[in-house]
């Protein structure tokens, strides 16, 4: 169906590398082909190729010969190519050409003049097959990510292609959404023999799906094809249930977590007895381990308490002595009272006592707070209540006045906030504390207010009840100026950040907005993005060099707390373990972190605690392996494998084997 | 079997209006009469409806949910759901009308009240245009200020109760502060630079500003008479009405519909202006978004610093998002043409070339004092050729439309109402023209005429026969 004889692209000069070269490639028909691989390697110009908007609309040389259908694109535009292939890219907004549902799935059908009664049917066929129909007249702005999707799916399938072409089409959906357009593209490939080409980073989703796939190592390397299996087992991306497979030496290797349940029962043997450490990995973990046993040591004797304390606080900075006193397995829910705690802890014995006594208390075992959070939804807001009560109460009879405006141990506290956008009500009654050294996810479907609360942690929306506080201050009544010392986001686009046209010009005026020494900026950007010259401009930076150059933006400055909105869209493997490296380090340096993602594996990976919203309400709060084992939705893949044991990722896995 | 556009009989206001659209679904049936679906007219509904949902209910009050249903479906059981609901959307449509679950309210002429608006009884945007243009020739025809209330009365009544959630929708509100604020800069320019009018009422005397001799006729402040400021407010609410009207039509109609009534050979131009129309909501997003992102540099949001240092990041976008949309309209298949002659060509750009320049020839002639003896019919002639270039050149076009608006009964009252209105009230202005136009000199209360009064009542119709928008549609 699908034909690439030794095609190369190079765009600019003659001289220039070319970006894609020498691929070969068959796709048979009815075959959904995944196309895989780092980013900046080519993928997103082998499959504007197929349509013929490579070379015909995006310029550059293309050399070799590409065939869909029979059809040459050297010969045929892309608009004559529009009845056999379906295009749909990276983001659908940027594709609808009209303002409603139904009018847009139309649109391709009326360019090639279907009769009016034909355009109908399948109008109404399509809205049927992708689950539509209530949305038909809605504007086509009112919809969430996942409907967008579907509709710009719907939009190129109402011609009837024999070919789609998808690139990234669920990198920004939530998992349910995902779940959606990717069950269609199934429907699509196993009803209608439709043949599907598609590029994507989030291979946990869809590798499972993929009849073959091809994969593009490194920029100028041929190209291999196979089944996935096969082309997985030496693939330097994959997915974890591939990789806790490899770990495992499963044969065949699994692609989906059903596959790897089956085989998972010996390994499930294996790991029973042991638990997975409190985190996965890096210096925070460990501390907090460390302290939890002296605490528990320490309730009876006070003086020892206070030297556990001050050990920590010597040993590995103050970031990891204030993450001492909190419990992050099982303290969540009581963000206060763990503050209030740590307040009074170095402060005078018998407080130490009594903070010792409460982390005791809080870390007694994760095996005991799992039940206790799953009840937490339902009765959430009153036990917060009353442990923040009992938090006062404690830190009153510890001798210290509660509630004051600098309280070191809580970087951002949100209490019963509510935001109007409109009429509707983005934000209803949500609490929220943060503390240093903490990472928290925020998840949910789009459009569940996660971004809104980012935004109003730093200021950008208005509550229109309840308080923020960040630092002390109401974000929304603090000067910029004063509050980027405070709290720093990294907004899902992280182009949004930046004005300059070239990085070092950025960083110049990054340093001069935070009130930091000249440099402060480009040695960041040095450390988290190495080898970048200072005159590159920002958009030619690619996707995961940009999110580093905006986070080194913001964090000049120096604020304690980080707050990041989708980090990982449209990040490959290898800059997503770079954006967890990064994090992990910030996070043990005592920065509290924020993200709001769909990303389960990322959560997985490097959250202590899990905020799950629903419809402007938090409907979860608690450790993350507590929260994330559970769900159908949210669970990474290794805890969907390894259920009921509260595994998370790969690395625990490995590490406890 | 191709979709009707079914002025549909009343439907119960809890039914979505997706759904009642679909009874006009295409789908191929079996000759034969079937059972189950067909009932006949009267027969139990309830009964009916469980068998095609199986676990479904009232069809009506379940069609929604069953509509989720699909979307929430696996794709194996998504084809027998799809059918399930289709068939009770089926049954529906055989059904329609009758044996509905009991309920209350319902008025009189059941066939004749307005149906919920959907796709397929959408009015006309023209119709809708040719009313409020109806209301503006009638509010340019008076200074009655009762008058000219009661039409901004009328034409907000209609508003009201006919328009949707859409983005356009809500530029009503700022078209009568558009209005609010004609009236009040009339008033002050009155009050400051004077009026012609002469008047004995002096409300006040501002201080005059001594103006050389240059400026004659010209006067900065001085006496401020209540008959210069009464004949500046009546002037300034025909204005604010005109505009209004037009509010009013900007609000019910939708633009992009409305472009779609366009001849072929304009179709093109006619998408570009929608892509246009698009943007500009796009783009002001784009401002507001970077405006606040600025915050998270430490940058204020505010000033015209913060606007200039944005322009430029905003009109990249803009620009990458043109250049997205034009790929994504290419690849659509956009500009797909149909072989035509070269004769065929040729004569096309001849009529439409030479037609234009008719139509130029043919103005100056009627304009300028010698030619009027040729002017009208050779512009007759241009407007003749350059129709018959955009007919010849809307055969190379392929592509064809997607339920175009009708131009239905409701239409023609809507439009009908409007020409009424204004033609009712251009024949008042010759039998009770002091009626229409209250003196000011002396100062005399406007009364309110009858018939013109009854004549402005007429433009309320479309308020009662144009289809009612769904309540909060996009919730």
């Amino acid at each position: 169906m699908i034909r690439f004889e030794n095609v190369s692209v190079t765009y600019g000069d003659a001289g220039a590398p070319p970006t894609v070269s020498g691929v070969d490639l068959t796709v048979p028909e009815g075959e959904l082909v995944l196309l895989v691989g780092p980013s900046g390697v080519g993928k997103s110009t082998l499959l504007g190729a197929v349509s013929g908007l490579v070379p015909h609309f995006t310029g550059g040389t293309l050399r070799g010969r590409v065939t869909v259908d029979g059809r040459d694109t050297r010969t045929h535009k892309p608009r004559e190519l529009a009845d056999v292939v379906g295009t749909v890219g990276q983001d659908p907004l940027a594709h609808f050409v009209t303002d409603t549902v139904e009018d847009e799935l139309a649109y391709g059908m009326e360019s090639l003049g279907l009769a009016p009664a034909v355009m109908r049917r399948r109008v109404e066929e399509t809205l049927d097959l992708l689950g539509l129909a209530e949305l038909r007249d809605r504007p086509l702005a009112t919809l969430s990510g996942g409907q967008r999707q579907r509709v710009a799916i719907g939009s190129v399938l109402t011609p009837h292609p024999k070919v789609l072409v998808l690139d990234e089409p669920t990198s920004a959906l939530d998992p349910a959404a995902a779940e959606e357009v990717l069950a269609v593209l199934q429907r699509l490939v196993h009803d209608l023999g439709t043949t599907v080409l598609m590029a994507e980073h989030r291979l946990e989703r869809v590798v499972q799906y993929a009849d073959r796939v091809v994969l593009m190592p490194a920029p100028g390397e041929p190209s291999v094809t196979g089944a996935p299996a096969d082309v997985m087992s030496f693939s330097p991306v994959r997915p974890p249930v591939v990789a806790l497979g490899r770990l495992a030496g499963w044969t065949p290797l699994p692609l989906s977590v059903r596959d790897a349940r089956r085989n998972a029962g010996e390994l499930r043997t294996r790991l029973e007895g042991v638990s997975p450490p409190a985190r996965v990995s890096g210096p925070a973990a460990r501390a907090v381990d460390a302290s939890a046993a002296r605490a528990v040591d320490a309730a009876a004797a006070d003086p020892a308490a206070r030297d556990g304390k001050g050990d920590l606080v010597a040993g590995s900075g103050p970031g990891a002595g204030v993450r001492a006193g909190r419990a992050p397995a099982a303290e969540a829910d009581r963000p206060e009272a763990a503050g209030g705690i740590e307040r009074t802890a170095p402060r005078s014995a018998p407080a130490g006592a009594g903070a010792a006594a409460a982390s005791a208390r809080g870390l007694a075992s994760p095996a005991a707070s799992g039940p206790a959070s799953r009840r937490r939804p339902g009765a959430r807001g009153r036990t917060a209540a009353l442990f923040r009560w009992l938090g006062r109460g404690r830190s009153a009879r510890g001798g210290e006045p509660a509630g004051r405006p600098h309280d070191p141990a809580v970087l951002a506290e949100v209490a019963r906030l509510g935001v109007r956008h409109g009429r509707i009500e983005a934000l209803r009654r949500v609490d929220l504390s943060v503390a240093p050294g903490e990472t928290v996810a925020l998840m949910g479907r789009n459009g569940a207010g996660k971004s809104t609360l980012l935004g109003s942690l730093v200021g950008m929306v208005e509550p229109a009840s309840g308080t923020v506080r960040v630092g002390g201050r109401t974000p929304h009544r603090t000067p910029p100026a004063e509050l980027v010392r405070r709290v720093a986001l990294v907004p899902q686009e992280p182009r949004d950040l930046l004005y300059a046209d070239t990085v070092g010009a950025e960083c110049a005026a990054a340093d001069a907005d935070a009130g930091a020494e000249p440099g402060t900026c480009r040695g960041l950007v040095s450390s988290l993005l190495p080898g970048v010259a200072d005159d590159t401009h920002p958009r030619d930076l690619s996707e995961g060099q940009r999110l580093a150059l905006a986070l080194a933006i913001v964090l000049t400055a120096r604020p304690p707390l980080l707050l990041l909105d989708e980090p990982t869209r449209g990040l490959d493997y290898a800059a997503k373990s770079r954006l967890v490296a990064v994090l992990r380090g910030l996070a043990a340096e005592g920065h509290g972190i924020v993200l709001a993602t769909h990303d389960v594996e990322l959560a997985a990976e490097i959250a202590d605690r899990v905020v799950i919203l629903a419809g402007g309400e938090v409907v979860a709060d608690g450790p993350t392996a507590d929260v994330v084992v559970s769900s159908p939705a949210f669970a990474p893949q290794v805890a969907k494998i390894l259920a009921p044991q509260p595994w998370l990722t790969v690395a625990q896995v490995e590490a406890a084997l | 079997m191709t979709g009707p556009p079914v002025p549909a009989p009343p439907d119960g206001p809890e039914q979505p209006a997706g759904h009642r659209l679909l009874g006009g679904v295409p789908r191929p049936r079996p000759a034969g009469p079937e059972p189950g679906t067909h009932p006949g007219p009267g027969s139990g509904r309830s009964d009916e409806s469980g068998a095609a949902h199986g676990r479904g209910g009232n069809a009506s009050a379940e069609g929604e949910r069953g509509a989720r249903e699909i979307g929430a479906r696996r794709p194996g059981e998504t084809e027998r759901a799809a059918g399930r609901a289709a068939e009770g959307r089926r049954g529906e449509s055989g059904g329609r009308g009758f044996g509905r679950a009991p309920r209350e309210r319902r008025p009189l002429g059941g066939a004749l009240r307005a149906p919920r608006a959907g796709r397929s009884n959408a009015l006309h945007a023209g119709a809708w245009w040719v009313w409020a243009l109806g209301l503006a020739t009638a509010a340019s025809r008076t200074t009655n200020p009762l008058l000219l209330g009661m039409l901004v009365g009328v034409a907000g009544y209609v508003v009201a109760a006919r328009r949707t959630d859409a983005p356009w929708a809500r530029s009503y509100g700022a078209f009568v502060k558009l209005g609010l604020a004609v009236i009040v800069v009339r008033l002050v320019f009155s009050a400051v630079l004077g009026s012609p009018v002469p008047g004995t009422h002096v409300l006040l005397t501002l201080p005059e500003v001594p103006l050389p001799d240059w400026a004659q006729g010209v006067r900065l402040g001085g006496r401020v008479t209540a008959e210069q400021l009464v004949f500046a407010l009546y002037d300034g609410a025909k204005l604010a009405t005109l505009l209004i009207c037009l509010g009013a039509a900007n609000a019910l109609a939708n633009p992009a519909r409305l472009l779609k009534s366009l001849p072929g050979a304009l179709y093109e131009a006619g998408v570009a202006v929608v892509v246009a129309m698009t943007f500009a909501p796009n783009m002001v997003a784009d401002v507001l978004r970077l405006r606040t992102a600025r915050r998270l540099r430490g940058r204020p949001t505010g000033g015209v610093k913060a606007v200039l240092q944005i322009g430029l990041p905003v009109l990249e976008g803009a620009l990458e998002r043109s250049v997205a949309v034009a790929a994504s309209m290419d690849a659509r298949g956009y500009g797909r043409t149909a072989q035509v002659p070269p004769a065929v060509r040729h004569t096309t750009t001849a009529l439409t070339l030479g037609g234009l320049l008719g139509v130029c020839a043919g103005s100056y002639g009627l304009l300028a004092a010698e030619g009027a003896g040729y002017g009208l019919p050779v512009l007759l002639g241009g407007f003749a050729a350059a129709l018959g270039g955009l007919w010849l050149g809307g055969r190379r076009q392929v592509r064809t439309r997607y339920r175009p608006d009708r131009w239905g009964p409701r239409a023609w009252l809507v439009a009908g109402s409007g020409v009424v209105v204004a033609a009712l009230m251009i024949r008042a202005g010759t039998y009770e023209p002091l009626a229409l136009h209250p003196g000011v000199v002396p100062l005399t209360a406007p009364s309110l005429p009858l018939w013109p009064a009854a004549a402005v009542l007429v433009g309320l119709l479309p308020a009662f026969v144009a289809p009612v928008p769904p309540k909060e549609s996009s919730s």
